[in-house]
Formats: C-alpha cells, sequence, structure tokens
C-alpha cells in the first residue's frame, strides 16, 4: 500500500498550516492512513464538532427535561394531570401526546440541521484524507 | 372462541410463515460471508432499516401489552408507550451515526474501539447475550401465554409444543436468512402490524363520529374506576414506594431503548452514517404513529369490550386487542389480528438470536479466543451454531417460564441496556480520558447491580405476583432497579477510569472521534 502513495509526508505541523506546501493537503501518515491526530486538530474538523454539539447539547436537555418534568408531573401533580382540557381529555393526555409532538418535531429538525449544516462540514474534512481513503 | 375461528388464526399465521421463508430463501442465495451474516452486507437504505428498526423494537409486549395496559389502566398504561417514543431521540442525536461510522458487526466493535480488546469484548459480549436472552425468554414465555387465547389451546403440552415450533421458526429465519433474511421479516411484519393497527384505529374512531373525547366518556362508563381511568395513578399512584418505582420505570425506558443490543445491531446493516441517521427518522415516525394508535385502541377497547371483559379473558390484560378486533370484525379480523402478534413474535425473537449469535461469534469466538485472527467463513459457522444453540436455550426457557410473571424479565432487559450499555456506550464516545479499567467497570458494575437488584426485588418474592411468593428476600423494594443502577453504572465508569494507572489511547482517541463524526478510515462512503 505504501509504494502506491506517490509523495507523502507526515504533515510538520497539524491542521491547515500545510495548505501551503501541498496544493491538496492530505492529512494522512507515511503508512497511507489518515492522520487521526492531525484531523482532529484542524479547523475544519473543530468546526464540524461545535456544530454538532451546538445542537445536539441544547436538544438533549430539552427533551430530557420535557419528558422529566412529564413523568415528575404524573407521579406527584395527579391532580393537576387530571384537569380537563377538551371534553374528558385532560391535561395529561394532551401533555403525554404533545411528548409524541416534540419528539417528532425534534427529530426532524435534527434531520434538517443534520442535512444542511453537518454534512457539507463532513464532506469538507473528508476531503482532509480523501486520497487516504481512496489509496487504502 | 369456535374452532372455525382457529383455522382462521392458522391459516393466516401458516401463510405469513410460508410467505417470508420463501422471502427470506430469495434474499439470501449468496449469504455466506460475515458482512452478510451479520449485516446483511450494510445493504439495506435508511427507509428499509428504519421500518426493520420499528419492527424489531415493535414486540408482542408493545402491541398486546400496552394495548392491554391502557384499557384496564388507562392513563398509567399510557406512559410505556411515551418512553418508548422519546427514547428514539437519544438513538438518533447520540448514538446512530457514531454506531455506524465506528463498529462493523457488534457493540463489542464500538466499545472496544480504543480499549484494550479482550476484556472489552468479552464484557460486552456477556452483556449482550445476557439482555437478549432475558428478553428473549419473555418473548417466548409470552408466546405460550398468547396460545391460550389466539388458538384456543389450553393444555401445557399443547403450549410447549407452539413454543418449540415458533423457536424452531426463528433458527430457521436465522440460519437461512441471515441479518438479510431477518431484516425482511421484520420490514413486512412492521409494515403489517402499523398497517393494521391504523386502520383498526381509524375504524374505532370513526364509529365515534372522529370524537377522541365521546370515546374517552363511553370508556369511563364501562371501567369499573370511572373518571380515576383518564388520570395518573391507577396503577403507580397507591404509594411513595409505587411513584419511585414508576419513576425508575420511564428512567429505564428512555435510556435502555437505544442501548439494547439488537437495536444498536441495525445501523450496520445501511451504508453509511446519513443513512442510519434516516433509519432513525423513519423509526421515529412508524413509533410516533403506532403508539398513537394503541392509545385509541387501549380505550377503544375499554369502552366497547369493557374492563371486566378483558380482566376475565384467558390472557388478562393481553386479550384487550384480540377481543376488541373480535368485537368490531368478527372472525376474520380476529385472525389477522392474531396471525399479526405471532409475526411479531416470531419476529423479534428472531432478530434477538441473530444478535446473541453474532456477539458470541464475533466478540467471542474471533477476537477473545481467536484473538482476531479467526477466518471469517469459520466465524460465521460459530455464529450459526451459536443460533442454534441460543434457539433451543430459548426454547427450554420460554416452556419453562410458561405462565409465569415474565413482565419483569423485559422491564429487566430495558434496565440492563440502560445501566450497562448506555453509559459506556456514551462515555467512550465522548469522553477522552475512559479507559479500559472504567470501561469494564461500568459494563459489570450495571449488569450485576442490575440483576442483583432484581433478584431482591419484590417482582422475584415476597408478594402476592412473584415468581417465589412464598419465600420472600426481597430486600430492595423497587421492582425496576434502574434509579439505581443506571447512576451506579455512571459512577463505576467514571470511578474505574479516573483510579486507573493506565491512561487511554490518545492516537485510538482521535481516530474514534474523528472516525465518529465523519466516517473517515472505516471505508463507508
Amino acid at each position: 500500500m505504501t509504494k502506491a502513495l506517490p509523495s507523502v509526508s507526515r504533515p510538520a505541523t497539524p491542521g491547515f498550516a500545510t495548505f501551503d506546501e501541498h496544493p491538496h493537503s492530505l492529512l494522512i501518515d507515511g503508512d497511507g492512513e489518515p492522520d487521526f491526530g492531525a484531523i482532529q486538530t484542524s479547523e475544519d474538523f473543530l468546526a464540524l464538532k461545535r456544530r454538532v454539539t451546538r445542537f445536539i447539547v441544547p436538544a438533549t436537555l430539552l427533551f430530557l427535561a420535557w419528558y422529566v418534568t412529564f413523568v415528575l408531573l404524573s407521579a406527584y401533580a395527579a391532580d393537576f394531570m387530571s384537569t380537563p382540557l377538551f371534553g374528558t381529555v385532560n391535561v395529561g393526555l394532551t401533555m403525554g401526546f404533545l411528548q409524541f409532538v416534540t419528539t417528532i418535531i425534534i427529530t426532524m429538525a435534527y434531520a434538517r440541521y443534520a442535512k444542511k449544516r453537518l454534512d457539507p462540514q463532513v464532506d469538507k474534512v473528508r476531503a482532509l484524507a480523501e486520497t487516504a481513503e481512496e489509496l487504502a | 372462541m369456535t374452532g372455525a375461528n382457529t383455522a382462521i388464526n392458522l391459516s393466516v399465521f401458516g401463510i405469513f410463515v410460508l410467505l417470508t421463508l420463501y422471502i427470506v430463501y430469495r434474499a439470501s442465495t449468496r449469504n455466506v460471508s460475515a458482512s452478510d451474516y451479520y449485516a446483511a452486507g450494510s445493504s439495506f437504505t435508511g427507509t428499509q432499516n428504519g421500518i426493520a428498526l420499528s419492527g424489531d423494537f415493535l414486540s408482542a409486549a408493545s402491541f398486546l401489552g400496552i394495548s392491554g395496559a391502557i384499557a384496564v389502566n388507562g392513563y398509567d398504561g399510557f406512559l410505556y408507550s411515551i418512553g418508548w417514543v422519546v427514547a428514539w431521540l437519544i438513538g438518533l442525536m447520540l448514538i446512530a451515526e457514531r454506531m455506524r461510522n465506528t463498529g462493523r458487526y457488534t457493540m463489542g466493535d464500538v466499545m472496544a474501539f480504543r480499549m484494550r480488546q479482550r476484556p472489552v469484548r468479552a464484557a460486552a459480549a456477556n452483556a449482550t447475550l445476557v439482555i437478549s436472552i432475558f428478553y428473549m425468554i419473555a418473548q417466548m414465555a409470552g408466546a405460550g401465554g398468547l396460545m391460550a387465547l389466539l388458538l384456543d389451546v389450553h393444555s401445557s403440552v399443547g403450549q410447549a409444543i407452539i413454543i418449540a415450533v415458533v423457536g424452531v421458526v426463528m433458527v430457521l429465519y436465522v440460519l437461512v436468512g441471515g441479518m438479510k433474511g431477518t431484516t425482511w421479516v421484520q420490514i413486512i411484519k412492521a409494515v403489517l402490524l402499523v398497517l393494521s393497527v391504523s386502520l383498526l384505529t381509524i375504524f374505532l374512531i370513526g364509529k365515534f363520529g372522529f370524537d377522541f373525547s365521546a370515546m374517552l366518556d363511553r370508556a369511563t362508563q364501562k371501567s369499573p374506576l370511572g373518571q380515576a381511568v383518564l388520570s395518573p395513578g391507577v396503577k403507580y399512584g397507591s404509594s411513595g414506594l409505587t411513584k419511585l418505582d414508576f419513576l425508575s420505570l420511564a428512567l429505564a425506558l428512555v435510556l435502555g431503548t437505544a442501548s439494547l443490543p439488537h437495536v444498536l445491531m441495525r445501523f450496520y446493516t445501511v451504508p453509511n452514517a446519513r443513512e442510519a441517521r434516516r433509519s432513525v427518522v423513519w423509526a421515529t415516525w412508524m413509533m410516533a404513529i403506532f403508539y398513537s394508535c394503541t392509545l385509541v385502541i387501549g380505550f377503544g377497547a375499554m369502552a366497547l369490550v369493557g374492563t371486566d371483559k378483558i380482566t376475565g379473558a384467558p390472557g388478562g390484560e393481553n386479550s384487550a386487542a384480540p377481543l376488541l378486533a373480535f368485537q368490531v370484525g368478527g372472525t376474520v379480523l380476529l385472525g389477522i389480528v392474531c396471525a399479526v402478534a405471532f409475526a411479531t413474535i416470531l419476529a423479534v425473537v428472531a432478530g434477538l438470536t441473530l444478535t446473541a449469535s453474532a456477539s458470541f461469534a464475533h466478540d467471542v469466538y474471533a477476537n477473545v479466543i481467536k484473538r482476531g485472527e479467526a477466518d471469517p467463513r469459520e466465524e460465521v459457522r460459530v455464529a450459526r451454531i451459536t443460533a442454534v444453540c441460543v434457539g433451543v436455550l430459548a426454547i427450554v426457557g420460554g416452556i419453562a417460564a410458561n405462565g409465569q410473571n415474565v413482565a419483569f424479565l423485559v422491564a429487566l432487559a430495558f434496565a440492563l441496556a440502560a445501566s450497562a450499555n448506555l453509559p459506556t456506550l456514551l462515555y467512550s464516545m465522548f469522553w477522552k480520558r475512559f479507559n479500559t479499567r472504567g470501561t469494564l467497570w461500568s459494563i459489570y458494575g450495571g449488569l450485576t447491580s442490575c440483576v442483583l437488584l432484581i433478584v431482591f426485588s419484590p417482582a422475584i418474592s415476597g408478594s402476592k405476583s412473584s415468581v417465589f411468593p412464598d419465600v420472600d428476600f426481597a430486600y430492595f423494594p423497587l421492582s425496576n432497579p434502574g434509579i439505581v443502577s443506571i447512576p451506579l453504572s455512571f459512577l463505576a465508569g467514571f470511578l474505574g477510569t479516573i483510579l486507573s494507572k493506565e491512561p487511554a489511547d490518545p492516537a485510538k482517541q482521535s481516530e474514534m472521534e474523528v472516525r465518529g463524526l465523519t466516517g473517515i478510515g472505516s471505508g463507508l462512503r
């Protein structure tokens, strides 16, 4: 595998600093494998990580808090949950159904966010190690 | 129920089995490599896998159990469905894509990625086998219980024969079809199941002039509990302890779902992380629709059949959906509902068998015994032999547990998955310092604390509904251990890591993080 690589050298400094030397900056090591340490500290990867965190941390906290609220209210505020809202449908049943609705909303929001904001960034990072992948 | 009725049930079920076996056979002509057997050559689309995911997850317990729980306990039955739907968000945002990018065949692939291979893989396989076998015995025993109701088979020998037949058919699916065949069985079953509950729901709500409130009104009149069935507390509200038990259950449901080994393994049947994400989106939709329908079916059964008649029928709570089907659609609809319930048990057990066999062959045989040098063909042969052994174990266990109160086995499987698997997966994906000792402590800490707490819980001894009602060693007051064992496992993983002198491997950590987010190095497109 090694001999199939024309000119591969470990980047002197990790990250985009190597762009100047190699027009197709390959973050790959001497064996033609992707240099994960260099990719991990590259600007593009850090940007991807930030974008992932920015969505999944608040979204996870939000849905867990909302679910736990619902469970706690069901256990300890039965009277409140039994207040009728529409005819015989009470607060508890409505909140339970809203859990389904919010789950779908967060799911679709994540799918959309991932498609628009994460996938293009993933492609960018992958391009850093593209040649390595093809030769490996 | 009449003999003609049984004949309809049997023929609808027979047609399903023959049809699926034929499809499994056709789908699996080239089912030879390890990748084919474990992951269907990663050839399914996100949509297909999403439907199969919901099929894997929707067991007979979800269909008959949840609609029955709602028909009898009203609001408190509904709580299960909510946990199971919300749980998929964890699968979607935290697990699915990273799982696909870092692993190949089993949960052990991900847990052992940056750790010492042999001990971690052995631990992951132990967790997988314990969870799958508990879950499977519960399904098989449930199958026996259903027979009494659905096929009018009341003798224990007759039920044992039916459990054995279910076991043999499911082993056939796995042996002949591998992951590809099993996935097709799941897809067919999930479509049948969701279609039939949707039609039943539309029909039911139509009967009440599309007025859900009117339906509930009627339901409260037919329930001995009256208005109380619409409020929380019927089942879990009697004391502070039962409320705590309820919190514990709610926690296990939401955290356990996305870390069940047979659910995790599904993410390997798609070619890349984007398809894995699409699978969860599809599965979430299927779940939300399905559980909205069971809400209507449950209260519909309460309104039309009546709680007293349901609890009095053979099969108890589980008979709500079939009785309702009989009430509104006669023997034909009953036959269809019963056949779908059978198909459900069959397909879920097949998925579990495949997962258990893959975990033993890939983690224990190939990586622990052969130290990663196993011949792939030999590995698949071991997997097939394991599938047969697991099948036999499930048949024997199912017959032994037939008629027992096995609901705790399902709850235990969720609590086990939430305590042994979830903390380990999250730590290894998101915590840089996490190391081999931390991994072992969190897996075994969660596994053993969960099993011990169950053994000393009221589910096993000391109360009327226990497995051993005559002795009392129930030192732990809750029947669901999640609220203790899940934090314990997180703590064990943390302590194991900081108390270990062996640092995490930074190169492997870089590789796992980059690969988890981007798929670089995984060979996936």
